[in-house]
């Protein structure tokens, strides 16, 4: 018998879309960074001109710097958090299930949301600092050493509770028998953490850990919001400046370059992570689940 | 997809031993104690102001209870425009999740069925988009957009919405119809069935699950979607909500109550979804990422 295969015609609608509406601007934003374009007109061929110009942009070196800060900070922060989070509300206990779904609210907000939430929360005279006087010396938007830190932290904890999602799903997948074998060899609580769960989250680690980092070196939305890169330019990391420099600045061209940086550096990211901790593909864990 | 990891396969496991009775984790009750508080604060502060009139905000303490509690905040949102951001939010949420099913379904049955290499390299093209940030591309797609004299339009927002959505979804899919034992198929081909038959009567009923999974997934991510409305469009008229209250903050500055209705309004569709279904809102959050 002949078996009765679809015939390609139906995946070719979602191909051809997902052609045109997200990988040609991947390669497009690559000729762009050779073009001189003021969003308007036609794209002008400029050659490598923006590319010298980014090796000698002090603004872009000082973006990229703050970049390398928060998503070594960001990462630092939501990754032991979540990653406790995630296995304490994979019990399944009562109480922890009541908290968990608590605990994942912020995952409902948008970022405009949140980054407003934090915003009101955090002014001065009518905010928390207004009730809290252990607050109210504290510039956490104003003051530009604090500011970034500030931001860290709201983005924090709009996704720590995604993360935890991920953690939760992966630690509720441990085979049980990993922890009576421990249990049998007279592990304690935190040994059974230590030598039981953490190792068997080892591929949802490296996951989480590349999302949160390309996530960190693209994401803009909050900081926009939050402080506009501001005071001064105390928080404008460096999506942010491409933003600016294309959608303020009119120098889309000049934007496309540091997008295409951002691009190149994102996928450097995850590729080093993956090999340092041989981890092959995103899909291979979820295979025999 | 070649390192494949072999786990044993066991049912869901809870990792606290049901017959043993545990002591109390203290560490574990106060970590989660502290992390209500970071939690619940803002989300009481967004509720509690909201309700708030605009003297209270100015002169009262900001973590107490409202004295006169007001629902006046929302009622001068609603009337100052927001109406037409709520509808419009609508609107670009339900035409992205209409365009994605209708791609994904029959494009993740066909990578589920068929040995064509088309199908196999387009598959492979689509995976390599979960890796693409939206952010990184916005420059390009606002060109496009302009391009296609789509600029300040609805359509504008919905087009590449659908199309950063599309990679996790048909993956979710793939996954599901891939679990559908042979069998099925070949009966439905003994009986004569046509491939869209065999989507209709097979793979649809079959996929009810990951579809609800990819519709929540795509709602949510339409729904609070913040850059493309920001690059594509400008006007009041096809302003959605995530940039209605950006907008708001700017020319209401003072009025903090209102804001907090405004935010509060934009999280209520999403709040009553968490409430009726949230093992699906959950799993479709981290759709395509692990689990």
């Amino acid at each position: 018998m002949t078996t009765v295969r679809p015939s390609p015609a139906y995946a070719l609608p979602a191909f051809a879309f997902f052609g045109i509406f997200a990988a040609l601007p991947m390669v497009l934003v690559v000729y762009l960074s050779l073009t001189a374009w003021d969003g308007l007109g036609t794209p002008a061929f400029l050659g490598l001109e923006n590319w010298s110009r980014l090796l000698t942009d002090a603004a872009a070196r000082e973006s990229l710097g703050r970049t390398a800060v928060f998503i070594v900070l960001t990462w630092a922060v939501q990754t032991p958090v979540a990653l406790l989070m995630g296995a304490w509300s994979a019990g399944r206990q009562r109480n922890r299930a009541i908290l968990s779904a608590l605990f994942f609210i912020p995952l409902l907000l948008s970022t405009a949301a949140i980054a407003l939430l934090w915003q009101v929360l955090l002014d001065p005279n009518f905010g928390l600092p207004q009730s809290v006087t252990a607050l109210q010396s504290i510039g956490f938007l104003g003051d530009p050493e604090i500011a970034l830190y500030t931001v860290v932290f709201v983005v924090s904890w709009q996704y720590i509770p995604f993360h935890a999602l991920l953690y939760q799903g992966a630690a509720r997948n441990i085979p049980v028998v990993l922890y009576d074998a421990a249990l049998i060899d007279g592990a304690s609580r935190w040994g059974r953490f230590w030598f039981v769960t953490l190792p068997q989250l080892r591929y949802t680690v490296v996951t989480s850990s590349i999302l949160m980092m390309v996530g960190s070196l693209t994401t803009f939305d909050t900081v926009l919001i939050l402080t506009n890169g501001g005071p001064g330019t105390a928080t404008r990391i460096a999506p942010l400046y491409m933003y600016d420099t294309g959608f303020a600045g009119f120098q889309m061209g000049y934007a496309s370059t540091i997008a295409v940086l951002l691009l190149v550096l994102g996928t450097a990211l995850s590729l080093i992570t993956m090999k340092v901790t041989r981890f092959r593909s995103m899909q291979s864990q979820q295979e025999g689940q | 997809m070649t390192a494949v990891q072999i786990r044993p396969t066991v049912r869901q496991a809870p990792p606290v031993h049901p017959r043993r009775r545990a002591r109390p984790n203290l560490v574990a009750g106060v970590g989660a104690a502290l992390w209500l508080v970071v939690v619940i604060v803002p989300l009481y502060y967004l509720l509690s102001g909201s309700l708030r009139n605009r003297g209270e905000y100015l002169t009262g303490d900001s973590l107490s209870l409202p004295e006169n509690p007001t629902l006046d905040n929302y009622a001068t949102v609603l009337e100052g425009g927001f109406g037409t951001y709520l509808l419009n939010n609508v609107i670009v949420t339900v035409g992205t999740v209409a365009l994605v099913i209708a791609l994904a379904v029959p494009c993740a049955y066909a990578v589920a069925r068929s040995t064509s290499a088309v199908v196999r390299y387009g598959f492979t093209l689509l995976l390599m988009g979960l890796a693409i940030p939206a952010q990184a591309t916005i420059i390009p797609v606002y060109l496009l957009i302009t391009r296609l004299h789509l600029y300040d339009s609805l359509t504008a927002i919905i087009l590449p919405t659908a199309a950063f959505a599309l990679p996790v979804a048909t993956l979710v899919l793939v996954n599901s119809l891939r679990d559908v034992p042979r069998e099925l198929y070949e009966a439905q081909e003994l009986d004569g069935a046509s491939p869209l038959q065999t989507l209709r009567h097979l793979v649809l009923p079959l996929a009810k699950p990951a579809v609800m999974t990819v519709l929540i997934y795509t709602a949510l991510t339409a729904w609070n979607g913040f850059l493309f409305p920001l690059v594509l469009t400008q006007s009041t008229d096809t302003r959605v909500l995530t940039l209605g209250l950006w907008e708001f903050q700017g020319q209401f500055g003072a009025n903090v109550p209102g804001l907090l209705a405004a935010v509060t309004l934009s999280v209520l569709p999403i709040f009553v979804v968490y409430l009726i279904g949230r093992r699906f809102l959950l799993t479709g959050l981290t759709a395509g990422f692990g689990k």
